[in-house]
């Protein structure tokens, strides 16, 4: 728009509207920019998150409106933290936590750095190595479902021909032992290029001359990875282990289609739990609790990890 | 004054007629799960359609996320749903948190008696509390868990022959729950045709309510009660008794033994597929889906016959089935209730069975050459006189979760013992109903 449209628009204005708009200040017209937003953050997050912590001290059920609401107190949470179940679904939180990051982070560098190296096709094998996480999680669930089938799945066949044995002697997602590396594996398949990319992002970003530096010195490629390549990415590696650990704290849709949380609750992440309490058997207080105790945990492991990650950028 | 009440006659006469045509505007809903039997309905209700003038929908919704969508639009006050085929654990809920509506009025109004449809299904899917003359809903679908088999192996005479040799008896339907699994070993891992084939395939399904409806056709069979007393709550040593962990155990067995690879998450679906695929000699089902297996091209036909769920010390099925209940919620009530009054009639209900449905109503079932009608009409029978349902509680689904959480644990994830996993339901269980103030 010209400044001629502009003055025309101006123009326009009804005087008294004008005057108005004339007489507030930069203060209250920031405010008047910046008020709808604090009130949908109010609305949305704010009020949601104040409200759930009181449902968390009460017996309420979103199921059950007319019923008395009673303050119960700590009694949730008291349940909740001595529930042996909930310490299980912590657990098999905690292991698909630990080793897809673990997983992710290696061969996620690894990739990169081989991405990262000029060859021929390099952004055709790039295209296809991001594929996966372009995919929708419940789409990517329901085909390793059938990949992971013992009589038909290709999974099964592939590793029943490097071990010798028969595709249907094991059983991925139904083993009590195998289950939890399931899901580990598929999550692994579809998020490790996310963290190629970062990954990438780092590397492209040390310049050039610190190698060249580094090779007129006589510093070996060995020495000049540990001492230029891992520091200078490890700022990138970090943050992505933040994204992914968030993310797969909250994992939900990818374990419920490939697993269901079975075989009995072997694979039932905290949130897949926290689900059944609450949209299932409609104990809304309760998984309010549940939930505020997961929040809290979350807030508090990435807060410290926050730190430690400005502290590495400060180096 | 003859000429007023000509006046008037003739007023209320059009009024008359315009509340019919109001009443024929109307479009209904009908929510229920998406299977064999919904379509017959869809058929069925043509009829209404064209009597009534009303216009028929339908919202069907698969198996596994049937119970979730529909509670919740219930918990919503949802009008979607103007008319409800519901499961007949959710009565109890349906009733006590008004999502349904009492229907005795409505039944005395128009002279629909309950005693005209097979009592277990009445107290099942109508009554709350249960058994009281209280009906919110009108039996629609009879319903319980049966089994089928390859008859046409079971008749092969190579095949009798090396069952004969293997357990020194004669291959037939099996009249127990142990003889069942002694024909499930037989077939197990059995070349027949050049394939390597199965014995059984049950349901061990966990995210809805598939290994509980599976393990209960062995739990009722050996007498499993939820209750020392009815109406008491007092399930120690009822749920927990040495015949109840003898089952559990039973079905842990049935499940290692006897069924088809990767076979961890199985309902419906998933037993239909084995079966039709030719994997399996055996399966459970519902009785919803045997005319459709009969019919099926390939493994139906003289291919396949049925069985009544195998008694062990008593004779007793899984009850399935459900009832169709006006939502309270509903701003067609009186056009729902048309519906009901219409689907009532004893010769809708025999169209109904004709068409695939199972009808509740006495004159279908104790009608001439009903248990000719169909090689599976006679089984249904006798299922439908030993059946025994789940809690109908209004905190039926915590109830389910729980049952289906300790279950898979034992059964498939091999967790503790049957005892144990009986134990800690007793737990589950007793902490439900505390919270609801029964305990």
């Amino acid at each position: 728009m010209t400044d001629t449209a502009i003055d025309k628009i101006a123009q326009r204005t009804p005087t008294r509207v004008a005057r108005k708009v004339r007489g507030l200040s930069d203060r209250a017209i920031a405010w008047l920019f910046v008020g709808p937003t604090i009130f949908l953050l109010l609305a949305i997050n704010i009020f949601p998150l104040i409200w759930t912590v009181y449902l968390s001290f009460t017996n309420f059920r979103a199921n059950r409106p007319n019923r008395e609401v009673e303050w119960v107190g700590l009694r949730n949470y008291e349940r909740i933290l001595t529930d042996s179940d909930i310490w299980l679904n912590m657990q098999a939180t905690a292991h698909f936590l630990f080793w897809t990051i673990v997983f992710q982070v290696l061969i996620g560098f690894a990739l990169a750095y081989l991405i990262n190296k000029k060859f021929r096709g390099n952004d055709l094998w790039t295209t296809i190595i991001v594929l996966p996480m372009m995919l929708s999680p419940a789409v990517v669930g329901n085909f390793w479902t059938f990949l992971y089938q013992p009589q038909i799945g290709l999974f099964n066949y592939i590793i029943a021909f490097f071990i010798g044995a028969d595709p249907s002697s094991f059983e991925m997602i139904g083993s009590v032992t195998l289950a939890p590396w399931s899901i580990v594996i598929v999550d692994t398949w579809m998020w490790t290029p996310f963290v190629m990319l970062i990954c990438l992002a780092g590397l492209r970003s040390i310049p050039d001359y610190i190698y060249e530096a580094a090779e007129i010195d006589r510093a070996s490629k060995w020495r000049q990875f540990w001492t230029i390549t891992v520091p200078m990415v490890l700022p990138f590696l970090m943050l992505a282990v933040l994204f992914r650990g968030i993310e797969n704290f909250k994992m939900f849709d990818l374990v419920v289609q490939l697993t269901g949380g079975g075989p009995g609750s072997i694979t039932e992440l905290a949130s897949i739990n926290l689900k059944r309490e609450a949209f299932e058997k409609w104990r809304t207080g309760y998984s309010s609790a549940y939930a505020i105790i997961l929040f809290v945990t979350v807030f508090g492991l990435a807060s410290i990890y926050v730190k430690a990650l400005n502290k590495v950028k400060e180096r | 004054m003859i000429k007023r009440a000509l006046l008037m006659a003739t007023a209320m006469s059009t009024a008359g007629f315009m509340g019919a045509n109001a009443a024929q505007a109307e479009d209904l809903t009908l929510c229920w799960a998406a299977w064999d039997p919904a379509n017959a309905l869809v058929e069925l209700s043509k009829e209404f359609e064209a009597e009534s003038g009303h216009t028929m929908n339908f919202e069907f919704v698969p198996w596994p996320n049937f119970a979730d969508r529909m509670l919740n639009e219930l918990n919503s006050g949802g009008k979607l749903c103007d008319l409800l085929i519901g499961d007949s654990q959710w009565i109890g809920g349906g009733a006590e948190n008004g999502h349904y509506v009492k229907l005795n009025d409505f039944f005395e109004a128009e002279n629909i008696s309950m005693d005209d449809f097979a009592p277990a299904t009445v107290y099942a899917y109508s009554t709350w509390p249960k058994g009281t003359p209280n009906y919110y809903a009108l039996p629609a679908m009879g319903d319980a868990n049966g089994w089928f088999y390859r008859k046409d192996w079971f008749e092969n005479e190579d095949i009798r022959a090396a069952y004969m040799e293997e357990t020194g008896q004669e291959l037939r339907e099996p009249e127990s729950q142990q003889e069942l699994m002694q024909i499930a070993k037989f077939f197990q891992e059995r070349e027949i045709d050049g394939q390597t084939r199965y014995g059984v395939s049950i349901f061990t399904e966990r995210g809805s309510e598939g290994i509980t409806m599976g393990a209960t056709g062995a739990l009722y069979a050996w007498g499993f009660k939820y209750e020392n007393e009815p109406g008491s709550y007092d399930m120690a040593g009822a749920v927990n008794s040495p015949e109840a962990v003898e089952a559990l155990e039973f079905y842990k067995e049935l499940y290692e033994c006897c069924t088809p690879p990767g076979y961890t998450d199985a309902y419906m679906e998933q037993s239909l597929d084995a079966f039709k695929s030719g994997q399996v000699a055996m399966a459970m089902n519902w009785f919803a889906f045997f005319p459709g297996l009969y019919a099926d091209p390939n493994t139906g036909g003289d291919k396949i016959d049925f069985f009544v769920n195998p008694p062990q010390n008593v004779a007793a099925s899984t009850l399935g089935g459900q009832g169709i209940s006006v939502v309270a919620y509903s701003d067609k009530q009186d056009a729902a209730l048309e519906y009901i009054k219409w689907f009532a009639q004893p010769d809708v209900q025999a169209k109904w069975w004709e068409l695939g449905g199972y009808s509740a109503h006495n004159s279908v079932l104790q009608g001439d050459g009903f248990e000719e009608s169909a090689p599976f009409a006679g089984d249904f029978l006798v299922a439908m006189d030993g059946v025994q349902d789940f809690w109908q509680e209004p905190a039926y689904a915590e109830l389910l979760l729980a049952m289906q959480k300790r279950l898979h644990d034992y059964i498939v994830a091999d967790q503790g013992t049957a005892q144990e996993a009986l134990d800690k339901l007793i737990e589950d269980w007793t902490e439900v109903f505390e919270d609801e103030g029964k305990l």
